[in-house]
């Protein structure tokens, strides 16, 4: 075999979720946005914005059960490829995941009515089975989040010689991380969404705007009409967006300093920090700013921060990829934000963003950004957890199953989930490109 | 004695026999998606899609129930048959992937029908072949005999494939198949507007029964030297034994008859039954012969807080399941 029984194993477990997490923070935010656009239609009378919840209805449609599929794949995955895992923590996990059982489930019914209950029931019934979709989804990402941060930093068990003695699993949703990872989670889903379709339909206006500016663009039902369809567009989902980025950057300090105290080498990791020192610098692709790393970690520029050497070499996790990773994340992130502070400046001067060219290609380039910041970030919490299955408790390497030759499932699932993510993105583009 | 793990194992079986019901019936549409013929073939077509497409996703929500409830109640249980059972699972869970993505590419996406339609035929008729191995492996006790096995010097293919790579365990998903295709035969007679396409599945319905007959017959026949325990409980369960075959008797004659509303009632009921059936028939053992349900079991603090959650969680599923029911089938006026 050409890799390990675990390296598979994780490499199938880390694709399928990395597959996930798109789709899921597409779940969660594009309900929003749907029923933001439905809501001002039913305000404004403007057909456009009906037209507009529709038309990201079949997208939302396609993506949610991608979504939904994947998100089974997971939890049949947890048994599959982690079985001494789950008979461990199965007691301690299994009531958050329960509870995100009922949330998936009322997300379900409910989408289901509202991509398909246009006819059938009334319009505020309609707009109200959207917005159960939206919360149900963010109940969803809370559910999930919540056990990936007890495996990050548990709590509510007693452990002894490897067995759990004792079990709270209140405790254990309440444990350290919960509420710095689901806020972080939730801003991503919104901030990624939101622009990435804001960037979509800024990517339209730009290329209609091309020939109308060269005096090519005279048809009036041509690139105008669907001009408003991509203003609006555009608008709505920045509503959704800019809030999201702008406040994400504080969720990040925030989760940064748990992770400093909770998870200390983690901490280390991402700042790929050797040497334990006071006044730590903080170092970004090749800059460096003085004491800025111990004064972010827990607001002292003098504060010591520890460093890889302070703890065992078999309990480091991979330091390249979780400092790399880190990077991407901060990066992308402060990008997506300065971005959405000018916008926010453009539209408090009452300017349309629709006619700022700058803007709309910032917003076109950004279109993946928030999808790349979030595989980053994951990398960073879910590589930066290892050695690590349970934090402290198990190892990854304990818990893998017996089964041998897991690099043919890891290929299968490898081929399948390249192969829909193709089918799915040429979907999307013929959505969008039928409206231009 | 009926005590907490007992309720929770009972939830499992009540979401288990509401996803096969729900999601089986989703299936089995695939199924006669594949085998659309005759002149109104792209009619039967439509029809299965109109009828699936509004609620599939949350009867599929159903098996995660089954999933999330076992490994929260019975957490040895889940990791020994996601341990022994491993390759057929997976099989199911690319049916499942493949069936779910090929719906709604067929649905939204730019090539049509007629790709997809053959991938989310063929993916409906793999996905409950491999359930149904994986129960009939499990009732043949070979899936716990396997997992004994891990340890010591057994070789990949007794451990891994031989517990359901054999002739009871495919009775059973043959079984698990015709009974799906029964079950969206029966209830696309009455989704159905028009008396022709009404005959074209009341025909099929007619047919899986029959198949389901032959089926039953011989994973009965099969059972009694590779599930001995199974086929004693069955076969002495006289009292649910004779429930099963008043109720396939009804849904014939129903169907028969051209009731079909009465058709999908004795339908349903006669698919609970089997199913029923089954698990009584291997109480108290949730995997014969190596885990009771009360050996598996969680500690109780965590079985209390899960009765609890799925109290708190019904509260709102089954108001909404029953909107969305009413929503979608009940006739349009129009």
């Amino acid at each position: 075999m050409l890799i390990s029984d675990l390296m598979a194993a994780r490499a199938q477990m880390a694709l399928s979720l990395g597959f996930h997490i798109i789709f899921a923070e597409i779940g969660i935010a594009m309900p929003l946005l749907m029923v933001l656009a439905e809501w001002r239609w039913r305000r404004t009378g403007d057909g456009v914005y009906l037209q507009l919840a529709r038309r990201w209805a079949k997208g939302t449609a396609i993506l949610f059960a991608v979504g939904a599929v994947s998100g089974t794949v997971l939890s049949f995955e947890l048994g599959l490829l982690w079985p001494s895992f789950m008979q461990l923590a199965g007691p301690v996990i299994g009531i958050p995941f329960a509870l995100e059982g009922f949330a998936f489930f009322t997300e379900a019914i409910f989408l289901g009515v509202y991509l398909y209950g246009w006819e059938r029931v009334s319009s505020r019934a309609h707009t109200l089975a959207g917005l159960i979709v939206a919360v149900s989804g963010a109940a969803s990402a809370l559910f999930v989040v919540i056990v990936n941060a007890w495996m990050n930093t548990p709590t509510g068990v007693t452990v002894d010689g490897g067995r759990f003695t004792a079990i709270d699993p209140l405790v254990a949703m309440r444990n350290p991380s919960t509420i710095q990872q689901v806020v972080h989670m939730l801003l991503a889903a919104y901030a990624s969404t939101g622009l990435a379709v804001a960037g979509i339909h800024a990517a339209v206006l730009l290329k209609q705007r091309g020939p109308q500016l060269s005096g090519r663009g005279a048809d009036p039902s041509g690139p105008r009409a669907s001009g408003a369809f991509h203003r609006h567009a555009m608008t709505v989902a920045l509503t959704v967006g800019i809030p999201a980025a702008l406040l994400q950057p504080i969720s990040g300090d925030t989760s940064a300093r748990a992770v400093a105290r909770w998870q200390p080498v983690k901490l280390a990791a991402m700042e790929s920090l050797v040497e334990t020192q006071r006044g730590a610098p903080l170092r970004l692709v090749g800059f460096e700013i003085p004491r800025a790393l111990s004064l972010l970690a827990f607001r002292d520029p003098d504060a010591e921060v520890r460093g890889l050497s302070a703890f065992p070499r078999d309990e480091w996790p991979p330091v390249t990829p979780v400092h790399v990773a880190f990077q991407v994340m901060v990066i992308l992130g402060t990008l997506m934000a300065l971005v959405c502070a000018w916008a926010s400046v453009t539209m408090l001067r009452r300017r349309d963003i629709a006619d700022h060219r700058g803007l709309l290609r910032a917003l076109a380039l950004l279109t993946p950004a928030g999808f790349i910041a979030t595989e980053a970030g994951w990398v960073v919490t879910e590589v930066g957890r290892q050695p690590w299955i349970i934090g402290g408790i198990m190892r990854t390497a304990d818990a893998v199953t017996p089964m041998p030759g897991l690099a043919v499932p890891m290929i299968v699932f490898t081929l399948i989930y390249v192969g829909l993510a193709a089918v799915v993105a040429i979907s999307i583009a013929w959505l969008v490109r039928e409206t231009t | 004695m009926i005590g907490l793990p007992e309720i929770i194992a009972g939830v499992v079986a009540i979401a288990l026999n509401a996803y096969v019901l729900t999601g089986g019936a989703d299936f089995g549409g695939g199924v006669w998606d594949l085998f659309a013929s005759g002149e109104r073939r792209e009619r039967q077509r439509e029809l299965i899609a109109e009828s699936i497409a509004p609620i599939w996703e949350a009867n599929h929500v159903w098996l995660i129930v089954v999933v999330v409830v076992l490994f929260t109640g019975f957490p040895s249980a889940f990791s020994m048959l996601g341990t022994v059972l491993h390759i057929p699972l997976t099989i199911m869970l690319i049916g499942i992937v493949l069936r779910g993505s090929a719906f709604v590419f067929r649905s939204y996406g730019p090539y049509g029908r007629n790709r997809w339609g053959l991938a989310f035929a063929i993916a409906s008729v793999i996905t409950p072949l491999l359930l149904g191995t994986i129960i009939g492996s499990i009732a043949t006790g070979a899936a716990a005999d396997a997992s004994a096995k891990i340890a010591g010097a057994a070789s990949f293919g007794e451990v891994f494939v031989r517990p359901w790579a054999a002739p009871f365990p495919a009775a059973v998903g043959f079984f698990a198949l015709a009974l799906f295709a029964f079950l969206a035969a029966t209830y696309l007679t009455v989704d159905a507007e028009q008396a022709e396409l009404q005959e074209d599945f009341r025909i099929r319905a007619l047919a899986a029964a029959a198949a389901v007959l032959v089926c039953a017959a011989l994973a009965l026949g099969l059972a009694h030297s590779a599930a001995p325990r199974v086929a004693m409980g069955v076969v002495g369960g006289l009292l649910i034994q004779a429930a099963t075959a008043s109720a396939a008797i009804s849904a014939i004659a129903a169907l028969w008859l051209r009731r079909y509303r009465l058709a999908r009632i004795a339908a349903a009921a006669q698919v609970s039954l089997i199913l029923w059936g089954w698990m009584i028939a291997q109480y108290p053992y949730l995997i014969p012969p190596a885990l009771t349900i009360r050996a598996a079991a969680a500690p109780a603090g965590t079985l209390r807080l899960l009765a609890v959650g799925l109290a708190g969680g019904a509260v709102i599923l089954l108001p909404s399941l029953q909107y969305m029911w009413r929503t979608f089938k009940t006739k349009s006026r129009a």
